[in-house]
């Protein structure tokens, strides 16, 4: 056995090795150099017939090539198992752009989002959300709210009346009653936000609607003054609205507030009218129990309908109540 | 209200360099709302003049009526115009835009010829000039009343300004330029004039016998100034000057009389009547209408009235709604003689009434319900005589007066609670000198405060609070947020329904807000009925064909499918969160307890038992496809599997456990509605529309919905949690033969019942009805398991067996052998 025979055999079976272009061919080029008729092979069986000595010397020199013969085949074995996977890979590509969604797209309501949202900023500050109920007592509506009947104040909102009218019970022209109720029922310090649904015998049109959302903040506390008032709309226009707002309080009229102003933002380039706001009228206070020689307080109003309207753009009050899904959609759950 | 600036200088020194948008802004920062600032005359140039019309030749041959008028503008020439209008005569005055003047609208004047003449300039109308609405004609006036060739922009004071302004109903007092003139002074600084003072010591002479005065309901009014006139002749016209102010504020011209009183109104604030005093048998008086059953107002009506109604009186009978509206029978006419003007400070809630139960809200019931300063009742009345007899003929008579003004009272305020409302600092002379500029009186020794006689508003401390704020400005005030209490979260009712929500928006529904409104044919038409039906009637629904409260979310949601429907949806799920109205206790009167203390723990009570409960619902309806039919291949229909397991879903969402039953429960398909019971009380109902209902909606076929009663839901209990095992768990199948009949819900509680506590879960996995005989096949798979052990094979083969002989024994299921 000759060591450049050797050689020749490790050339040529790298040589196929590398030549062959798949698995296959590698399979028929392993046969070949490295399978039982292979040089290397047969050189290694007639080892037995050699002397000790020989046998030693050869074996070594065998043992070597036999390794070398091993690696070639791995390492090719390797590179074309990477080529397969790759092109298989590619193989089974697929038009990822093609339509797969075919669930419907579903929407929370604006305003439940525009609800969620202010109750959100609300509970942040410490404020609780308080719901009552939308047909109402008179006397919680009203009366409690320092408006008499007969009063022009009560005329200023057109007010379904439930039958029998001397029940007095209306559906709620605001949320104010929710505050009542708390009162009522609620020691100061007292911070609670009251969103919910509303009516008013107002016609549909592009801005109204008899039924509408409002959502009234209250808050009874020791040393409550006008500032905290201010205070407290600023950081929530600029919640609603962005950094950039502006707020005006104006003298205003409400029966359970006193003073009472009408809270402007300054929102694209204009002024517009936001909600109502005012010190708690000492007579409500005293109405329902409350110490007006220890408390004092301030309460507010929006309509959240018309803080959508103003935040998105809306100029049809249609789309907001008709729940055409092309319009709600558009919402998604508020994220 | 209308406020021209012309007439507000009159009691207000405005400097040329405060311009109108100064004085609106001012306005604004006091609390009236300016909505409108009317510049009228900024568009029109003259010459512009009077003429007195000499000639006019009718020309015949158009379609319409047209005019060659000749006119004197105080030229060397006749001019003559061609006129389109016809109600003028020869004499009249006419206002004529001479060629040259350009009026509203960048409209040029000049000579032109047209209908065969040359018109040389144009005889305007109030519309031309942009001073009125009127364009039923041209202007005219009484020989006399303008100077002929004169200058009518002066003459007519077409260049003003004019506010528009919200007034709040607290400040009736601002219903007159009186009393906006007094707000613009104090808010920029200026000099105010009270128009009152100059009427404070203006007396007449009683020199015969007048129209006597007497308040007979002495709750309806507390002072009537009545002062009779004679003397007065026709020919009396209203001068163009209170003409025109009339009109600026939005008002007609009427009669000499009727302007005269309408413009002391407009001055002061305080409504008058004038009758005709022969009109009157015997004496005016001021109470209820009682038996009285019709009356005819000024407007032609005939309105039945109420026995409360608050009427003007002579001895036979009423002759004017009170501080409303005057009667047909007793009004100036062309042949009045005698007047008796009626100045009187009413009830403010006798009036609303009145206005109210007439639906009549006049000029003079807006101010009267709103409060009128007591004392105007003599001033207002005393300017009305001064100047009828300046501008007529007539003759003071007499003046009767009943009963007295009656002032609001002194009310001590203590500077520092005016500070700490407003959280500013202010000393007490400051606040003493803001409440001075409102008109008050005030004693810095003891802070007792007098509030003007224009404002019966001025109450209690907080009253004087605002108006120290408005004086001071609201801007001064700072902006603090307040202190913040330590806690708060949404309540677990608030949060189950946003979680409700969002899974139900995720899940691919859109929510809905519809009215709560309803009627007797769509609860009908629902199969509503006994409990389910009665509802809640509103006295004055928007429209008739919504009266009533809604008992079900369904309805809703299927009046917006069908929006939806004909705007080209086909395929989507819908949902709606809200209360239902269902009349479950009877309304009672009214509770009304005084205010200014808290009512008693059984009165406050008594009213929040009085409101009938109003459960909280979530309802889902669901049409068309599941999906999209896309190139992935076609979509299932929605099936009333989805409306139950969507129903689930919620109450699985809320972490409670249910039972299932079937249920024949409108508006669903008597075969295909569950009911899902929690702790015993049926809460939810799901599955397929009525067919009936579908068809009468024009739904899809087999539209689905659900209904859940979120306020029956009981709260979660806190979590006690199993350990959760890590032994093996045995499987075992088992397929049983039932009667199509037996429900598929209780041969699973059967065999979980019989399986004992080794069950882990139980699926069923298979559904067979082709066997025939009526019987069909369910196969279960059970899953057990034991928290210690590995479970033996016997130990679940006598589990399994025990199961399916609960199974046999509750519904007859046969063990199925292949």
């Amino acid at each position: 056995m000759n060591p450049q025979d050797i050689q020749g055999w490790l050339s040529d079976a790298a040589k196929a090795f590398t030549q062959a272009t798949n698995l296959d061919e590698l399979k028929v080029a392993r046969l070949a150099h490295v399978g039982d008729k292979a040089p290397i092979s047969l050189a290694s069986r007639a080892l037995g017939s050699l002397s000790p000595e020989e046998k030693a010397s050869a074996g070594k020199i065998i043992g070597e090539a036999k390794a070398e013969l091993g690696r070639l085949l791995a390492d090719a074995t390797a590179k074309l198992e990477r080529e397969r996977d790759a092109r298989v890979l590619i193989e089974e590509v697929v038009d990822i752009t093609l339509p797969v969604q075919r669930s419907h797209r579903g929407g929370l309501h604006p305003i439940s989002i525009i609800k969620n949202e202010v109750s959100d900023f609300f509970i942040e500050q410490g404020f609780s959300v308080e719901e009552g109920p939308e047909l109402e007592s008179g006397w919680l509506n009203f009366d409690a709210l320092n408006i008499p009947a007969d009063h022009p104040a009560r005329t200023m909102q057109d007010t379904f009346y439930i039958e029998p009218t001397e029940s007095g019970m209306v559906l709620r022209t605001q949320t104010s009653p929710v505050q009542i109720r708390t009162m009522l029922t609620q020691q100061p310090p007292i911070y609670v936000i009251s969103p919910g649904r509303t009516f008013r015998a107002d016609e549909l049109d592009a801005t109204h609607s008899p039924v509408f959302h409002q959502v009234e903040g209250l808050v009874v506390d020791k040393g409550i003054t006008m500032a905290h008032l201010k205070g407290t709309l600023d950081n929530f226009a600029r919640h609603m609205f962005g950094d950039d707002v502006t707020t005006r309080l104006r003298p205003s009229f409400f029966p359970f507030t006193e003073p009472s102003a009408e809270v402007d933002i300054f929102f694209n380039g204009r002024w517009i009218e936001w909600g109502g706001c005012g010190m708690v009228n000492p007579k409500v206070l005293a109405t329902c129990g409350i110490d007006t020689s220890q408390y004092s307080g301030f309460a507010f109003g929006m309509g959240l309908e018309r803080t959508l309207m103003v935040r998105h753009g809306i100029t049809d009050m249609h789309d907001i109540v008709e729940g055409d899904l092309r319009f709600t959609r558009q919402f998604g759950v508020g994220l | 209200m209308r406020a021209p600036l012309s007439w507000i200088k009159e009691f207000v020194e405005i400097p040329s360099s405060i311009s109108a948008e100064n004085i609106s802004d001012a306005l604004i920062r006091v609390g009236f709302e300016v909505e409108e600032i009317i510049t009228q005359g900024s568009d029109l140039t003259g010459p512009l003049k009077f003429g007195k019309v000499l000639s006019i030749e009718e020309i015949t041959e158009f379609k319409k009526p047209i005019r060659y008028v000749g006119l004197d503008c105080g030229e060397s020439e006749t001019r003559y115009v061609i006129c389109g209008a016809t109600n003028f005569t020869v004499g009249d005055i006419v206002c004529v835009a001479i060629p040259g003047a350009v009026l509203p609208g960048n409209f040029l004047i000049a000579a032109r010829e047209t209908y065969g003449k040359t018109s040389n300039g144009m005889i305007c109308s109030g519309r031309e000039l942009g001073i009125s609405e009127d364009h039923a004609g041209i202007m005219t006036f009484a020989e006399g009343s303008a100077q002929i060739g004169g200058d009518a922009i002066e003459a007519l004071e077409i260049n003003d300004v004019i506010f528009d302004i919200a007034v709040n109903p607290d400040r009736g007092y601002a219903l007159s330029i009186r009393g906006v003139a007094r707000e613009v002074a104090a808010a920029l600084g200026l000099k105010y004039v009270d128009p009152v003072d100059a009427l404070r010591n203006l007396t007449f002479e009683n020199v015969g016998k007048g129209v006597s005065a007497k308040i007979v309901d002495a709750d309806a009014a507390s002072v009537f100034y009545l002062r009779t006139l004679s003397n007065f002749e026709q020919s009396a016209k209203t001068p163009i000057w209170m003409q025109r102010r009339i009109e600026k504020m939005g008002m007609r011209s009427i009669s000499l009389v009727v302007d005269v009183t309408n413009y002391v109104m407009l001055e002061l604030g305080q409504p008058l009547h004038a009758f005709d005093a022969d009109k009157i048998s015997g004496g005016l008086s001021i109470k209820r209408a009682g038996k009285t059953q019709k009356f005819n107002t000024l407007d032609g009506q005939e309105r039945t009235l109420d026995p409360d109604d608050l009427m003007v009186w002579d001895e036979v009978k009423p002759l004017a709604l009170a501080g409303t509206m005057g009667g047909l029978d007793s009004e100036i006419t062309e042949s009045t003689i005698r007047i008796a003007v009626e100045a009187v400070r009413f009830n403010p809630v006798a009036i609303a009434k009145n206005s109210r139960r007439h639906k009549l809200s006049s000029e003079a019931s807006r101010r009267l319900e709103r409060s009128v300063d007591p004392s105007l009742a003599q001033f207002a009345s005393a300017r009305f005589v001064q100047l009828l007899t300046e501008l007529s003929s007539a003759k003071h008579v007499e003046t009767v007066i009943d009963g007295q003004p009656r002032y609001a009272p002194v009310v001590t305020v203590d500077p520092a609670y005016v500070a700490s409302v407003l959280g500013i600092q202010i000393t007490s002379s400051e606040i003493a000198s803001l409440l001075r500029l409102v008109g008050c009186d005030v004693n810095e020794k003891n802070f007792q405060v007098d509030p003007p006689s224009w404002r019966s508003d001025l109450l209690q401390p907080a009253d004087f609070v605002e108006e120290v704020a408005r004086m001071v400005g609201y801007d001064k005030i700072p902006s603090i947020l307040p202190p913040r209490p330590k806690h708060a979260s949404l309540t677990s009712t608030q949060k189950r329904r946003r979680a409700i929500a969002t899974m139900l928006a995720s899940r691919g529904f859109a929510e809905v807000q519809t009215f709560p409104f309803t009627n007797q044919e769509t609860i009908d038409s629902m199969g509503f009925v006994g409990e389910r039906a009665a509802t809640y009637r509103i006295a004055n629904p928007m429209s008739e064909e919504f009266p009533l409260m809604r008992v079900h979310l369904v309805p809703g949601l299927i009046e917006v499918a069908q929006r939806n429907i004909s705007r080209g949806a086909r395929d989507f799920a819908i949902f709606e969160m809200g209360s239902i109205f269902r009349s479950s206790q009877k309304l009672v009167s009214a509770i009304s307890p005084e205010l200014g203390t808290r009512p008693e723990q059984s009165i406050i009570d008594a009213i929040t038992a009085s409101v009938p409960p109003q459960a909280f619902h979530v309802a889902g309806l669901l049409v068309g496809k599941t999906e999209s039919s896309d190139w992935q291949g076609p979509a299932r229909a929605y099936s009333w599997q989805d409306a139950i397991a969507y129903a689930q879903d919620i109450l699985q969402l809320c972490n409670l456990n249910w039972e299932i039953k079937r249920s024949d429960f409108a508006p669903w398909h008597p075969g295909r509605c569950a009911e899902l019971i929690v702790d015993g009380k049926a809460v939810a109902h799901a599955g397929e529309l009525h067919p009936r209902i579908v068809a009468a909606y024009g739904l899809p076929e087999r539209s689905v919905a659900f209904a859940v009663g979120l306020s029956a839901l009981p709260e979660t209990e806190l979590v006690r949690p199993f350990t959760v095992g890590t032994m093996p768990a045995a499987l075992q199948d088992v397929a049983l033969i039932i009667d199509q009949s037996v429900a598929a819900g209780d041969v699973e509680s059967a065999l979980r019942a019989g399986a004992g506590n080794l069950l882990e879960s139980i699926t069923l996995f298979d559904r067979y009805d082709k066997i025939g005989d009526g019987k069909i096949s369910l196969a279960f798979s059970l899953v057990f398991r034991a928290q210690d052990r590995t479970l033996t094979g016997p130990e679940v083969t006598q589990a399994r067996e025990s199961a399916v002989a609960e199974a046999a024994k509750r519904t007859g299921a046969v063990l199925r052998t292949i």
